[in-house]
């Protein structure tokens, strides 16, 4: 029979120094989480441009695309969602009984991998600006 | 072992609907959510966005419920994550019953106003 046991109230977020891997990660789970669900809003908000006209929607996009500050949340909004992905896929497998042993080592992992796939994708997202490549 | 569970609010219920549709939607959105940024941001670029080029990948079907599906789970798995979140933080009774009622309406606005965006872009209305 499975054990259980009362791990206290986890959003008491004085207790940080008490957080080992795991908690840090479904803390970062939820951080991203927030971020995501607020950008989902905004996202349709600006693509909803599209009801105005052709015109209008071409225009709001590339004149937001063209601001150096966009296209660096747009590198944050990447990090964010990448690390939720990998993230989310550890949480996927943990729930499966796989890998449950080495599941602080999964969640350096996610987020080396999320460091490494940000970086690479740095020049992308940073192209195209000021009508340069 | 069991009364030691009591004390910390949770809203972990594995038995629950809520619980399965978020794990369901979930393995969706890795997929989608990964394909979404890889085409408009690697394939195409996000600069180079124009209403012509939206509304001819709109007008594959398979492509518009894709998109259609991205928006409704994407939605779901969001704004059930923020009610989770809710639960977690200790919420009950009436400001559970409000957090259900605002929650869940803003995820209809969310989803009939992103059906009316889709509509425009496919050219539909």
């Amino acid at each position: 029979m499975s054990q259980s046991y009362n791990r206290g109230l986890v959003e008491d977020f004085g207790r940080w120094k008490e957080f080992q891997a795991g908690m840090w990660a479904w803390i970062f789970h939820k951080f991203t989480g927030w971020i995501l669900v607020g950008y989902l809003f905004t996202h349709i908000a600006v693509l909803s441009t599209a009801i105005q006209g052709p015109e209008s929607y071409t225009t709001t996009l590339q004149s937001l695309e063209s601001i150096f500050v966009v296209r660096i949340l747009e590198i944050g909004l990447l990090s964010t969602a990448v690390f939720h992905i990998l993230n989310g896929t550890r949480l996927l497998l943990v729930d499966l009984g796989i890998g449950l042993g080495s599941q602080d080592k999964s969640f350096y992992a996610s987020l080396v991998l999320t460091g490494a796939i940000v970086v690479a994708s740095v020049p992308t997202f940073l192209a195209g600006l000021g009508g340069g490549v | 072992m069991a009364a030691e569970t009591s004390g910390a609010p949770t809203s972990f219920d594995r038995g629950g609907w809520g619980w399965l549709f978020q794990r369901i939607t979930a393995a969706f959105l890795i997929v989608v959510l990964a394909f979404h940024f890889f085409l408009l941001h690697f394939y195409h670029h996000a600069y180079e966005v124009t209403f012509a080029g939206t509304n001819a990948r709109m007008s594959d079907v398979g492509y518009f419920a894709t998109m259609w599906l991205f928006l409704v789970t994407a939605t779901f798995h969001g704004v059930n994550g923020i009610y989770n979140a809710m639960v977690n933080q200790g919420i009950t009774g009436t400001q559970k019953r409000a957090a259900q009622g605002i929650l869940g309406l803003a995820a209809l606005l969310l989803v009939v106003q992103g059906t009316r965006v889709a509509l425009h872009m496919n050219g539909f209305l």
